[in-house]
Parts: structure tokens; sequence; C-alpha cells
């Protein structure tokens, strides 16, 4: 859509598609970092009775700003025992891995950065990326830490997409698309058509749905935590036990990188669990631009909308990682292999039957 | 968990993998100071381990020899820095039996109340550091807020926060300020919910009870034989705390409980336990400061302090409950004003012996859980 407008606009294909590929980035993700690592230093501070950065700004909203500054300057440390070309590959993937799932994010109905059919599986592959990254990562600097790190994080993330993909797999069986797009404008209207409430079925079908829906929602939401290694999920990184996993070696840019490829990541499996479950982009109780008429006003409600969902999810992820304690690295595989799993297999099953009907 | 390293051992007899030698510390987030550990590891399975301590010695024992003996009180206080005041505490008892003096009693409750405070400072610490070893961050913070009024008071009563120098030879220092009694009533108060609200945030919470259920189970025999003690020993299921075993000062006027550890959650002597019995603790703890302070008497707390130590020639053993077990100063006189030789008992020290026999068959992870649960102080093992 935003393609299109462009291109009518510019007359140059590649100027409209350089742009558009382009403003994920600057609107959104690299603000929305900077916004994301403030508000998980606030949301802890005031989770344990502090403050939290506040001399930065009015009330450090600065911080994160002046943080990437100092990161930027600091010298870039290769250690001399890595394997230099991965070493420094590695982080370009990760970032690149969490980044280019953006793409297929619809943000509104108006602005999706590329409108492919097949957006949840081409986000699920490209989010893969990101596990030979970290494993690269850890291989790479030579330190005994950031193996075990690498190596913890690519068995749970490689274990915890199953029961991601079950459910993706369940929801998709439920609305016959691949498209993200396609998935927000079925939930369209009100909230009851919201796919955690059995979407836009009726009848008994859509009652007989909503708990399995829920147990779904709940499933593939505890998976994607595992998925970008929050706690109560954060092996790979765990700071008592192995300083910082994977990303030990790293300094300056490169551990920035791999800082804003996971506050990217939080955002992007927030995303999802806000499209196939929460309606995407779509307003809960109609739109304010319908009413008053006005046309435009819709895209940027749905951007709202969007936003405040995703934000809703990541506030809900910090939320519980300065509550729970860390799981131990097989109780976590025996968690996903003999609880998520199974679980997912019965949901579809059982909304395979229902959908039968 | 024995199961693991059977199963483990069982795959290498058919295919031959390498054993990885990892060092963690002496600079790593939860040694919980500079202990360097050499661990073994068969994947993450731990085969054996090996402290390696020394990294913070400070010749306390050989130094004491230089100084007079009011002059060691100071660095007493340097060896358990989380527990200064039990430290001096013990100090100043063997050195009034070694030199036979009686203390007012108005001092020895003002010892009591500092030394219990103590503990359960040292246990909000022990507590804290073992939340955020498991992975749990804030109950770090709400640990140290509390701990923060227990400093305050020490801080109003003689000056300082960390490192006293408050308990004498025959008395104390200052006499406590006039709202000590009131601020030490309010801190109670709002204490008591606070603890439940450390139970409910990590005590029962169910994932901390499964990382630390059944993990590094410390037999009561093996704890008797390594001669562990303090809450590490009773967590294990014996009921053995010197002050009611070897009475010392007041405290059998108090009334209170010694909690032990019966396996709750999984085995006796699990690090659950010894996580909980110093939650129970510092309950009893509290019950004993409360009823210490509703009967302090009035005196001059200065007045049995004598003006040149030199005690006769003799030496004398004697042992204190400080908050991670005994405390046993061993002091020789040889008549002179300086001690002719101080031997220090460090709880944490013989309690870090125990450590390898509970790490065996446990994961990488569980070695920072075990550690955690032991309670150690480097500045006391190495002195």
């Amino acid at each position: 859509m935003m393609y299109d407008w462009l291109y009518n606009l510019t007359g140059s294909d590649i100027l409209s598609m350089f742009v558009v590929s382009l403003l994920p980035l600057f609107l959104f993700i690299l603000p929305f970092a900077l916004l994301a690592v403030l508000a998980e230093r606030k949301v802890s501070a005031h989770m344990q009775d502090r403050l939290g950065p506040m001399r930065v700004g009015y009330h450090g909203i600065l911080q994160t700003v002046a943080d990437i500054i100092k990161l930027l300057q600091k010298e870039d440390v290769v250690p001399s025992a890595t394997d230099k070309t991965l070493f420094n590959f590695a982080p370009l993937l990760v970032f690149m891995g969490s980044y280019a799932a953006f793409a297929a994010i619809p943000f509104s109905g108006f602005f999706i950065g590329s409108k492919i059919d097949l957006g949840i599986i081409f986000i699920v592959g490209v989010t893969g990326l990101v596990v030979a990254g970290i494993l690269m990562a850890g291989w790479a600097s030579n330190n005994k830490y950031s193996l075990l790190g690498a190596m913890r994080s690519a068995a749970q993330i490689i274990s915890y997409e199953i029961p991601t993909l079950l459910i993706i797999l369940t929801v998709i069986m439920l609305t016959g698309t691949l498209s993200l797009y396609d998935l927000s404008e079925m939930q369209t209207q009100y909230f009851w058509n919201w796919m955690i409430l059995g979407g836009p079925a009726v009848g008994l079908q859509k009652i007989l749905l909503i708990p399995l829906m829920i147990l779904g929602c709940l499933i593939i939401y505890t998976s994607t935590l595992a998925e970008v290694n929050r706690t109560p999920f954060d092996i790979p990184e765990a700071e008592s036990e192995l300083v910082s996993g994977y990303h030990t070696e790293y300094s300056g840019m490169k551990f920035a990188m791999f800082f804003l490829a996971e506050y990217a990541n939080m955002f992007a499996v927030s995303a999802i669990v806000a499209v196939l479950f929460f309606g995407g982009y779509q307003s809960p109780f109609g739109y304010l631009g319908n009413t008053l008429n006005l046309p435009w006003l819709i895209p940027i409600e749905q951007f709202f909308w969007f936003t405040a969902k995703g934000l809703f999810f990541v506030f809900v992820q910090m939320w519980l990682r300065w509550t729970l304690p860390r799981f131990r690295v097989d109780q976590l595989m025996a968690f996903c292999w003999k609880y998520l799993i199974p679980f997912s297999f019965v949901i579809l099953l059982l909304v395979g039957l229902i959908s039968l009907m | 968990m024995s199961s693991i390293l059977e199963r483990n051992i069982e795959s290498k007899s058919s295919l031959k993998t390498e054993e990885m030698v990892l060092n963690m510390g002496p600079q790593h987030p939860s040694t919980h100071g500079v202990l360097r550990l050499e661990l073994q590891l068969d994947g993450e399975i731990i085969t054996n381990v090996t402290p390696h301590i020394g990294y913070l010695h400070r010749c306390f024992e050989k130094h004491s020899e230089a100084m007079t003996y009011p002059q060691v009180i100071p660095y007493t206080d340097r060896m358990d820095y989380l527990a200064s005041m039990y430290n001096e505490f013990g100090y100043a008892l063997a050195m009034e039996r070694l030199m036979n003096i009686e203390v007012p009693e108005r001092v020895e409750y003002i010892r009591v109340i500092m030394g219990e405070l103590q503990r359960i400072a040292s246990h909000l610490v022990a507590l804290g550091t073992y939340g955020a070893d498991i992975g749990a961050f804030t109950p770090f913070l709400f640990c140290f807020r509390d701990r923060e009024r227990i400093l305050s008071l020490f801080e109003m009563t003689c000056g300082a926060r960390l490192l006293y120098n408050y308990i004498w030879i025959g008395g104390v220092s200052h006499d406590l300020h006039p709202d000590f009694i009131r601020l030490t009533k309010e801190f109670i108060k709002d204490f008591r919910p606070n603890l439940k609200e450390l139970n409910d945030l990590l005590s029962f919470n169910r994932i901390f009870i499964e990382r630390t259920a059944n993990v590094g189970v410390l037999p009561l025999d093996t704890a008797i034989n390594y001669g562990v003690s303090g809450p590490n020993l009773r967590a294990s299921g014996m009921k053995w705390d010197l002050r009611r075993d070897d009475p010392y000062s007041v405290y059998h006027k108090f009334d209170y409980e010694i909690p032990v550890g019966s396996g709750e959650k999984g085995k006796t002597g699990d690090c659950w336990d010894r996580y909980f019995i110093r939650v129970r603790e510092m309950e009893e703890s509290l019950k004993i400061i409360e009823q210490a302070i509703e009967t302090i008497p009035d005196g001059d707390v200065t007045s049995a302090i004598p003006k040149r130590v030199k005690p006769p020639v003799g030496q004398i053993y004697t042992r204190v409950e400080n908050p991670r077990g005994e405390l046993g100063y061993f002091i020789i006189s040889d008549g002179s004003l300086n001690p002719a030789r101080i031997k220090v008992r460090a709880p944490s020290f013989v309690t870090m012996q125990v450590f390898p026999e509970l790490c065996k068959g446990f994961m990488v992870a569980d070695v920072v859980a075990i550690l955690g649960s032991i309670d150690i102080v480097l500045g006391e093992i190495d002195r």
C-alpha cells in the first residue's frame, strides 16, 4: 500500500522500495529499542522500590541515548584468540535476523514493509537466522562461557520453535491464510472477532474454540519468551552462571547490536502474538475515523492499536523478568518437551476436529 | 540427580568425550567475592570441583600479633564483613573470659540486640544474593532495602555502617542513641510484613523450589564429619546452636526457637532447606530483639572497659554462634600487651571444605545455587 503510494508519488520503484524498507528501522525499531531499554530500567526500578535513571534529562529519559553514545565511542575490542571473521559477522547476523522480521509485520493496513502471502513463515524462517548468529558468536569468541551459552541457546530456541509453530499452525488451519495482513483483516470490527475469542467463527464452534485458543495463546507466549531468551528462560545469558553467555566477549557497538536485536526481537514476538490472537492492528471498539468520516485517520489509529498491543506484551515480558527466577537447563527442556509440545499437539488436533464441524 | 551422572558415565563408555575444565572466578558475578572454582565438566555435569582460595588473604592472624589487644578489634570487623558486630562480640567475649572481666548487664543486652540485628542483616544479604544467583533480581533489592534500615540503626549507634569497632573489651564504645529503641521497634513492625512478602515472592515460588529442592543435599553425617556448623548444619536436621548449647552472654534469658531443616520441599539438607532456615532464623532473631529491648536495664556501658589490656599468661578458646556458624577465637597470651597468637575458626572456611562433595553430579547452574546456599564470605575464608 505504502509502496504503491510512494511509487505513484516518485515514479521510481527502487526509491520507494528503499524508503519502505528503511522506514521501520528508523521510524520504529531504533526509537523502540531506545524506549524499551529505558522502560525496562524504569519498570524494574519501580518494581524494586528504586527510581532508576534520574540524571540524564527529565526523569532520565535521555539515559539510553547517552548509553548508545558511550557504546559508539568505545574501543572495538576483538580478543586475539577469536575467529575474527565469524566474530565480526555474528552480531550482524543476529541483528539482521531480528530486523528482517519487521519487514512482514503489519503495523497498520497501510504500513507493511512487505505484504507477502507467506508472512508468518517468513518471520519464523528469518528469525531462525538468530540461532546461527548466536552459535557463531559463542564459537568464535573462543570462551568457554560463551560456548556454553551458545549451545544452551541453540538447544533452547530450536526446541521452543516447535510449540510456537504448532500453535501458529492451529491458527493458520482456522483462518486458511499465511499472510499476516489477511489474518489481521479477518479479525476486524470488534474484539470478539479476535482469534483468542474464537475468531470469526460463530455459534457452538466459537464457544468450543475459546478455551483452546486461550491455552494456545499462553503456550505461544511462553515459548516465544524462551525464543527471545527472556526470564524465566534467560539461560543462555544467565548472568549468575555464565557471566553473560554468548556475548561475554563483545563490547562497544557489536555488543549494542546484540542488545538492539534482543529488544527488536522482544517486540517482534509480541507482534506475532498480537497478530495471531489479538486482532493485529484492529481496534477493539471500531474506528474513530469511521465515525467522524475521516478515512485518513484509520491507518493512524491502526498503528496506535498495534503498537499499544505490542508494547503491552513487551511490558508483560519485563514484568515476568523482574518477578521470576530462572529455570535450569534440563528443567527448561523438560518443560518444553513434556508439557508444551504435547499440549500444542492436543490443541492442534482438537481445533482440527472443531473446524470440521 | 545422581541418575543423570550415571547415565552420563554410561554414555561415556560408548562415545569417548573430553572433559572440559572451566574456571569460575575469581572474577565472576556469583562466586560471592574472589573465590576461584575449577570445575571439571562433562557436558554441563560437574565431575569435580576444586576451590582455590586465598585471593583475599590479608594476614589477619599474623598481623594481630603486632597489635595491642584493643587494636585487633577493627581487624576482626574485616574478617566476615557482613557480620562485623558478631566478630567483635566473639573477640570481646574471649578477651573478657581471659581477663576475668565482669561486664555490666546493659552491655550484654546491647551486644545481644546488636548481634541479632547483625544476624538479620547478614541473612538478608545471604537470601537476597541467593535470589539473584537463581535469577530473581527483585528480592535482592527488597532484602537490601531492609538491611539498609539495620545499617542506619548501627550508624546511629556507632557512626559506622559496615565496620563498626563498637563492641570493645569490657563494654561498648557508645551507649544506645535515645531514639534507638523506638526506631528498632518500628523496624520490627515493618520488617515482619516484608518477610512475608519475601516468602511470597521467592521462598514459595514454584521455579525457585524446582531449582533448589533436592539440589546439593548435605546429609547430617557428612555435615558432622566435615565440621559444618550454623544454619547449614541445622538445615541438615541437627538442633545445634551455640546460643543454647554453649550459652554465653544473656541469651538464656530469652525465649526463642531453634529452627531445623525438615526436608519440607525435598530431602533434608538441600538448598531450599538451607535457604529457608535463614528466613526462620530471622523471625527468631526478631523475637530475641523484641524481648531484649523490652527488658534492657540501665547502667554505664563503659564502666568495665579496662584502661590497659594486659591479660595474664594463658590461653583461651571461645566460640559464638555467628550468622554463618561457629566462630571460634583461640587466643594465646604471653602476658604482654600484644597477643602471642590468635587463631580464628572461621565457619565459612570449614563449610567451604564440604562444597566439592555437594556439587558432584549436578550442573553448572547448580554450582551457583549450592554456593549461594552455604553462604560463604570470602573475607572470612581467607582472613
